[in-house]
């Protein structure tokens, strides 16, 4: 019996839970470097998640259970994707037919109730970043499912992801490059905006009145910014190794070297968003639009491909 | 089907007898009441065993209706659409009974009863009926008693105008049903649907297609033909409007469904336009709920994008029909049929807990409401809850629904006709984009009505409703929370319906659906993660800050010493940019009274989001009909010996002509 189908599942899932906040050390590490500074220690992101579980809280008179149940059920849905997501080849804890709307369904989950968290502070602010949160989700959602089409396609396998991941490295020739090439770039697109990075939103800035996911996140503090935070890191994770099993697609068989590698894939993709990061700067909010629209008319163009080519 | 028949003469009874002690209300109510949960407990014996079990139940009764029969069949089609019907029309005749205030009512009560009753018996009849003419009879019956309904409150203006459009809207689409009845049956010789089903070569499909497209779509909600739902939805009282929404329109997909059963196979087209229909309805529909301020005109558009749904999950199992793919066929027909439920559910849930948030604060605006959640706890959660349900988030029954759609719209995606991935392409894109701009809508819906500060002294004075309401709301949030978790059983159990509804046999539909059934046992599991999740981060939390402090103070403020509700986000600033991306389609009035001079006394912007087509199509078409039949009015004066005199004439017309 292959060992990856019994442990890999478990043992990618686990890897996450652990590594995913080393990815936001990546990226800051990398900013730091191309700013010239030594910027904060790699595993800044596990001391800030320390420090702030062991916190006390400070809640406004105005926020209902609906606060408290934002940062939970946005982590809880996180955590339940991620056993849906095979880290390249190695599948999923939990496959099927159908996982992937599963997956982006939680995802939305997560993001409904971190909204209503930021509605119930009765903030403009936090009413501002909310819409625009929802907004950019709405443009990003068909794109991703799009995409995944094109990959299923290419990969001949039954709409799940792990079976789709698992199939490209075989199913890789010539042909088919272009189409996880265009799928690939319509992911990178998704990545930064579903998780409020340049050029969508600054995680860095300091004026409310531009941030997107920080200024919903204004009001929460200690164990609750803790889970957010985490949960932020999780779905940074998801999206890097969903990328990484797609672009590198290391399929050895070896269950050591096919995590090992599309982990570091994973890293390497934090690199790449540091770099992007350091290299330009936010648009304005209308070109926002402008980028998801045009990721999915990538994801559209690749599905064009994925059917020209099958046929 | 005695059981049937003897849970429809309750209902009817018991609103005649309502009818008759209108002048005292509270018996009325109670008589009506307690008749509606007899009757729809009737139906249901027969009709859960037929769901679950199969088999077809038909009975035949001699009528002396020329053309007609009293012939009745309740398969499991008919039976998926009955059990919702009867369930949501007990649990609204509990929540009216305490809505509907008998104090004030001044002899109305009687009369609304009566309606009410009559329109889920008339309801049942036209999922039952399997002859053209009774089903007609139905129809009309339930039309114009919902038209009553909506009336309840005539003495507002709007109230008169919204019940008037919805009286034209669905004599339009009656009078195709009727064009569609009678050349089907010419064709056929009788208006029984079997009959009609035999001689389905002989007649010109196409063309009655589209009739039965426009005319069960009209009460259905599709997408041109949807202006009067966001009229007579707010209009109606809200138990009202949670029976129309939720089941009421539900009548025109099934009728829709049942008249694909009488056609032979369909051509492609057929799968091609009710797609592009769906899409159009669940984006369109879903954008200008988005657009709305009032919470119940945005119920009603939100009602357009489900039906627009359903209509793409019909589409697409046409589409598996035309291409030879009984995959794509179990799933389409089986998520379309799965979402009239699940709709149901969270739409009768929202309007149940609009109807609350009207009772307590008495104003559907968003803008004047806020800060509910802590005031009316109750409803607040369950609202919640049907926000969630209703935009397809797991672990609720819709998103089991969506998966299925998804799943067909997957499956045409990977087949070799280019034709079909366009489809895929756009079907998915267009559950996609509904499904984010739902969210977007209800969080709208649900964080400006019930989070944050009160944004009117009314809503600041509420009150939580009392427990028959909060009760009622209560059973339907568990069971759009069961339909989700139950999901591997629940789709199975959907076997019988699809199978009719596709005209495919049990044994391909149950293999069709088994491909989703399979993976619906980890949507289950997920659920079931999720909660447990959820428990165990709600318990380290209250670990960890156990015997830390907890301080309390205002919402961060960004330096502003002096905020006030009033500089809340309100549901204009909220919709705003996501309505500007459809600006071409929409056109949203702004009133803008710019802040003038160097100390501006006051400035104010509002906005307000018609319906284009009402604005661009409906209102010119029926004001040039207006002037055109104006030129007849001469004829109309008011003398009754001469309109007698007409009647002769015409008489003696049809006579000469017929002896000719």
């Amino acid at each position: 019996m292959n060992p990856s189908v019994t442990f890999g599942g478990p043992l990618a899932t686990a890897l996450g839970l652990v590594g995913a906040p080393l990815l936001l050390g990546v990226i800051n590490k990398t900013k730091a470097f191309f700013a010239g500074r030594r910027g904060p220690p790699l595993l800044q992101a596990y001391f800030d998640l320390v420090k702030l579980l062991g916190k006390g809280a400070v809640y406004s008179r105005t926020t209902t259970w609906v606060f408290c149940a934002g940062p939970i059920v946005g982590l809880a849905a996180t955590l339940v994707a991620l056993l849906f997501v095979p880290l390249g080849g190695v599948a999923a804890t939990f496959a099927f037919q159908g996982d992937l709307f599963l997956v982006v369904y939680l995802l939305g989950l997560g993001r409904f109730l971190t909204v209503l968290a930021a509605l119930d502070t009765g903030s403009s602010f936090e009413g501002m970043g909310a819409n625009r949160e929802v907004k950019f989700a709405t443009l990003a959602e068909p794109t991703l499912l799009l995409a995944l089409l094109a990959l299923i396609r290419v990969a001949g396998s039954p709409w799940s992801l792990s079976p789709t991941l698992g199939n490209i490295s075989t199913a890789s020739s010539l042909g088919t490059a272009p189409v996880i090439g265009l799928v690939a770039v319509a992911l990178v697109v998704l990545l930064l905006s579903e998780n409020s990075r340049i050029p969508v939103d600054d995680p860095n800035t300091h004026l409310e009145l531009t941030m997107i996911h920080e200024v919903m996140v204004l009001d929460h503090g200690g164990p609750d910014l803790a889970f957010i935070l985490y949960g932020a890191a999780l779905k940074l994770w998801l999206f890097a190794t969903l990328l990484a099993g797609i672009v590198v697609p290391v399929r050895t068989g070896n269950l050591a070297v096919d995590l090992g590698a599309t982990t570091l894939v994973a890293l390497a993709v934090g690199v790449v968003v540091g770099i992007v990061e350091s290299s330009m700067a936010r648009l304005r909010l209308i070109h926002v639009t402008h980028l998801l629209v045009g990721a999915l008319v990538l994801a559209a163009v690749a599905l064009l491909l994925a059917v020209g080519w099958s046929r | 089907m005695a059981l049937f028949f003897t849970g429809l003469g309750t209902l009817v009874g018991s609103g005649v007898m309502a009818a008759l002690c209108y002048r005292r209300a509270t018996l009325a109510t109670r008589v009506a009441v307690t008749g509606a949960i007899f009757g729809a407990g009737l139906v249901l014996v027969p009709a859960l065993p037929t769901l679950f079990g199969g088999g077809t139940l038909v009975a035949s009764l001699p009528w002396s209706m020329p053309g007609a029969a009293l012939r009745v069949g309740l398969d499991p089609l008919a039976a998926l659409f009955v059990v919702p019907m009867a369930v949501l029309g007990v649990l609204a005749a509990i929540y009216g009974a305490r809505y509907l205030d008998p104090a004030h009512a001044n002899g109305t009560l009687g009369v609304h009863w009566l309606a009410f009753n009559t329109l889920i018996a008339s309801m049942l009849l036209v999922v039952v009926a399997q002859n053209g003419v009774l089903f007609l009879l139905a129809w009309e019956v339930m039309s114009l008693s919902s038209f009553v309904l909506v009336l309840y409150d005539g003495s507002a203006a709007e109230v008169r105008r919204a019940a008037w459009v919805y009286l034209v809207a669905t004599h339009l689409g009656t009078a195709c049903l009727l064009a569609f009845f009678t050349i089907f049956g010419a064709a056929a010789s009788s208006f029984d649907f079997d009959a009609m089903r035999a001689s389905a070569t002989a007649v010109p499909a196409g063309l009655l297609f589209v009739l039965a497209l426009i005319g069960f779509g009209t009460k259905a909600g599709f997408m041109p033909f949807h202006v009067w739902l966001p009229e007579a939805h707010p209009a109606a009282p809200s138990h009202v409007s949670a029976l129309m929404s939720g089941v009421m329109i539900k009548s025109g997909i099934y009728g829709l469904l049942r008249a694909l059963t009488l056609f032979g196979p369909p051509p492609a087209w057929w799968g091609f336009l009710l797609l592009s229909i769906g899409v159009t309805s669940a984006v369109l529909g879903i954008v200008l709920a988005l657009a709305q301020h009032d919470l119940k005109r945005l119920l009603a558009y939100c009602s357009v994008e489900n039906i627009g749904i359903i209509a793409v999950g019909v589409g697409l199992g046409l589409l598996g029909k035309a291409y030879g793919l009984p995959v794509l066929t179990a799933l389409g027909f089986g998520g379309a049929l799965l979402h009239v439920v699940n709709h149901a559910i969270a739409k009768g849930l929202l309007f149940f807990g609009a109807g609350a948030v009207l009772h307590a604060t008495d104003t559907r605006d968003l803008n004047r409401l806020g800060g509910l959640l802590c005031r009316m706890p109750l409803t607040g959660a369950t609202f919640c809850v049907g926000s969630a349900a209703i935009c397809g988030l797991p672990p609720f029954g819709a998103f089991v629904s969506e998966l299925l759609l998804y799943s067909a719209a997957f499956v045409a995606g990977t087949t070799g006709s280019p034709a079909l991935v366009a489809a895929a392409a756009i079907a998915i894109t267009g559950l996609a984009l509904g499904g984010g701009f739902a969210a977007a809508c209800f969080a709208k819906a649900f964080g400006i009505a019930f989070l944050g500060e009160p944004r009117s002294a009314a809503a600041a004075a509420a009150h939580e409703v009392g427990t028959p309401l909060t009760a009622v709301m209560l059973v339907l949030s568990v069971a759009a929370a069961l339909s989700g978790v139950l999901a591997p059983w629940v789709v199975g159990s959907l076997a019988g319906a699809v199978a009719n509804a596709s005209g495919t046999s049990l044994n391909g539909t149950t293999a069709g659906l088994g491909v989703a059934v399979d993976g619906l046992f980890f949507v289950s599991l997920a659920a079931g993660i999720l909660i447990a999740v959820v428990l165990v981060l709600t318990l380290t939390r209250w670990l960890l800050l156990r015997r830390r402090p907890i301080g309390a103070t205002g919402t961060w403020d960004c330096g502003y010493a002096r905020p006030s509700p009033r500089m809340q986000y309100t549901a204009s600033s909220f919709a705003a940019p996501l309505v500007e991306l459809f600006q071409g389609v929409l056109r949203t009035h702004r009133r803008f009274t710019p802040p003038v001079a160097i100390f501006p006394p006051s400035a104010t912007l509002s906005t307000h989001t018609p319906d284009t087509l009402q604005e661009l199509l409906y209102a010119p078409i029926f004001v040039g009909i207006s002037n055109a039949l104006a030129s007849f009015r001469p004829l109309q004066h008011g003398r009754v010996q001469l309109y007698v005199l007409y009647i002769a004439v015409t008489l003696g017309l049809l006579l000469l002509w017929s002896f000719q």
